[in-house]
């Protein structure tokens, strides 16, 4: 088979039965400089403190949760644009988390990345046909010859015109350069794709175009796909599986329709309860929704114990002292805090 | 732990907007025009928009980025800059004319009787000076009263919007602020001088869901202590069920279909409004495909002619003849209901709705 000759040739290494992709115990702390007397009060950021996440081939795996919980610098570790301080990032097997440069060069192609801003994820200076084709040769993809045939059917694969490949990304709108982005990413043929709020930026009606492109994009080429994004009804389209992020942790992660229907963990019930549904003007009773006091703690200095507890109405004493585990509670359903059970009465309303 | 009744969450329930007897409108836009010439020609960015709020009412304004639904609402406060904008219609606020109006006039009445609320609180404080020293500033511009009056205010608003510790707070910075009490700031300076009327241009969009929850709540009870008229703007038709009375939907800088809210979202006659509806992914049940409306909003340098939908409309063949190319339908009721008003040329839009659409609705 082609696929295994070409493993071989782009140097990507895997160990048989390994998963597709897994993050063991991920930490990424940013330093930041203190007030003190030659910095003495050096203080770290704990943007991602011990994460564990495991991916599938194929699968879609949705990364949710509020500006600042380290949803985005997951990304951009797992992409390798970070190397993170601890803990491992293995791929088909293979801790790829301290790779040199060098090494990491047949794994970029593997593992690609999707911007949210399709205006400052493109150089302006650029052709969309030099933009996808740099991506191409970079990777040594295609044949010199063969590369602006290569880049028209990228472009018809999201598509967009292909007789456009001289135009710049200006002379497209804002759903067409989330297109280019995509082409971009695609044009390394790869097998996860981390798509960090992919079409936030755009318009209702854009969005929904750009989500069936990618839901084509991953049934079509079977790519896996880690899809971040803070709206939790394009979540739910999307993936198959979903983990809540709070403060730099993962807080429980489940197959989708458990997280949405059955959440255990305190914070996933508030954020779930919070979002406005439309479904009020169809009749559907409003639902209650749980008030969180106060903000997000400071991930300079985040809460002994359960990270949540600050703000939770279930706190304990044992929640300032223990630090609650990722435990599975039900089938595939993992959660971390001592007191999880889910919901008395539904979070979201049923629609009669 | 070994005690079973662990406390509930505290839980809010959004009530029900009771819906109020049509009173007399405060903010009255009538056959708004706003044009803006540029090299590449002319941009039409609102045309012939007429909407009213009488007092105590939301209407939400929904639309795509360039459907003119910002443009629109910043002409109501006055903000286009003369030299750059043609407008043209009636603004009246209160009985009075905003259109033409002076700008010493213009001064007094922005901020005074008529307050907004930007999306983005980040750009809308001045990083220079004191949250209190830009709430003081703005409550003295309409108030001839002592700085220290002025601050006593602004502490006592500081606390009103919820942010904790105003004593201390409004001596900080924005910078020292969370987004979400930043947000809170801005609401807390625009409530400042009572205003009768309030534009919320996007002002949670760029928060998150939970703190965009607990602002919305905000907005609504000061409506419901100031009794003040609110034009909320955004795209999230979530967001509007639940805090609007009517709805304005606006399209290429026209309004394409006008009414109370959950007529317009339970059963919309408009394809715009019914392509925004099946574009959204529900919360509940299996996830259905998206049906999403085809192409993209239209350049309003070269608005289409006739419906300016029509190119992306997939109903336009029921209509027959050219009409919809050729010929722009009036904003009117096209129902037995009269409550309510739409632009298309669709004979029996409220049949096509159940057939066609309901079935495909995520």
């Amino acid at each position: 088979m082609t696929t295994e000759t070409t493993a071989k040739k782009s140097g990507v290494r895997s160990v048989p039965g390994a998963p597709l992709l897994e993050l063991e115990n991920v930490k990424m702390h940013f330093k930041t400089k203190g007030d003190g007397f030659l910095s003495r009060g050096t203080k770290w950021v704990q943007a991602v403190d011990g994460v564990d996440l495991t991916l599938k081939p194929g699968e879609t795996l949705g990364l949710v949760g509020e500006s600042g919980c380290g949803k985005s610098t997951t990304a951009r570790l797992i992409t390798r644009l970070l190397e993170p301080t601890n803990g491992q990032i293995r791929y088909q097997g293979v801790d790829i988390a301290h790779m040199s440069e060098r090494q990491l060069r047949p794994y970029r192609r593997e593992i690609q990345l999707i911007f949210q801003d399709p205006y400052s994820s493109l150089n302006p200076r650029h052709t969309v046909g030099t933009i996808v084709g740099t991506a191409l040769r970079t990777h040594d993809m295609v044949a010199k010859s063969g590369e602006l045939a290569r880049v028209q059917e990228l472009l018809e694969v999201v598509g967009l015109n292909p007789e456009h490949y001289n135009r710049y990304p200006h002379e497209f709108s804002g759903g067409q350069r989330q297109r280019i982005g995509i082409a971009r990413a695609l044009a390394a043929r790869p097998k996860i794709i981390v798509a960090d709020e992919p079409v936030s930026a755009l318009d209702v009606s854009i969005q929904a175009q750009v989500m069936n492109l990618l839901e084509n994009l991953r049934k079509e080429l079977g790519i896996a796909f880690v899809f971040i994004a803070h709206d939790l009804g394009v979540v739910r389209h999307f993936c198959d599986r979903v983990a809540v992020m709070y403060l730099g942790r993962v807080v429980e992660e489940g197959p989708r329709d458990t997280l949405y229907e059955k959440p255990q963990h305190p914070y996933t019930q508030a954020l779930l309860s919070a979002v406005p549904d439309i479904g009020v003007v169809r009749g559907v009773p409003p639902k209650n929704r749980i008030r969180l006091v106060g903000d997000v703690p400071s991930p300079v200095d985040p809460p002994s114990g359960c990270r949540f507890r600050t703000r939770c109405w279930k706190a304990q004493d044992i929640c300032t002292t223990n630090d609650p585990a990722l435990e599975e509670k039900a089938v595939g359903q993992r959660v971390a805090c001592h007191f999880a059970e889910p919901p008395v009465e539904s979070i979201v309303a049923e629609i009669a | 732990m070994s005690d079973t009744t662990t406390p509930g969450p505290q839980t809010v329930t959004r009530v029900p907007r009771e819906t109020a007897a049509s009173e007399e409108a405060y903010l009255e836009v009538t056959d708004l025009q706003v044009q803006f010439p540029t090299a590449d020609g002319l941009v039409r960015a609102v045309q012939g928009l007429s909407y009213s709020v009488p007092l105590r009412r939301t209407l939400a304004i929904v639309g795509e980025s360039g459907s003119g639904k910002s443009v629109s609402s910043m002409a109501v406060l006055g903000l286009h800059d003369r030299k750059v904008a043609r407008i043209s219609g009636s603004i009246k606020v209160g009985g009075r004319e905003v259109v033409g109006m002076s700008d010493k006039d213009l001064e007094g009445y922005r901020g005074g009787d008529a307050a907004m609320i930007f999306q983005d609180p980040q750009s809308s404080l001045h990083p220079y000076f004191t949250v209190g020293d830009q709430i003081v500033e703005s409550y003295r511009a309409h108030h001839s009263v002592s700085k220290r009056k002025a601050k006593d205010r602004a502490i006592d608003m500081l606390g009103r919007v919820g942010i904790p510790n105003p004593r201390r707070r409004v001596d900080q910075y924005p910078h020292e602020f969370s987004g979400g009490m930043r947000q809170r700031a801005m609401i807390a300076m625009a409530l400042v001088n009572d205003p009768k009327l309030l534009i919320a241009d996007e002002p949670t969009t760029a928060l998150d869901v939970t703190v965009q929850a607990q602002i919305l709540d905000l907005i609504a009870d000061l409506q419901r202590d100031f009794g003040s008229a609110v034009v909320f703007i955004t795209h999230d038709l979530g967001v509007v069920a639940e805090i609007a009375d009517d709805i304005l939907v606006m399209y290429a800088g026209t309004a394409v279909e006008h009414g109370p809210v959950n007529k317009i979202l339970g059963e919309p006659l408009h394809p715009y409004a019914w392509g925004l509806l099946e574009s959204i992914p529900a919360l509940t049940g299996e996830p259905q495909p998206l049906h999403p409306i085809p192409g993209s909003p239209p350049s309003l340098l070269a608005v289409p002619s006739g419906c300016p939908f029509h190119p992306r409309c997939e109903f336009k063949d029921r209509v027959p003849g050219d009409l919809c190319t050729t010929l722009k339908p009036d904003l009117i009721s096209r129902t037995s209901d009269h409550g309510r008003t739409s632009r298309c040329h669709l004979k029996d839009p409220d049949r096509i709705f159940e057939i066609d659409v309901l079935p495909r609705l995520p």
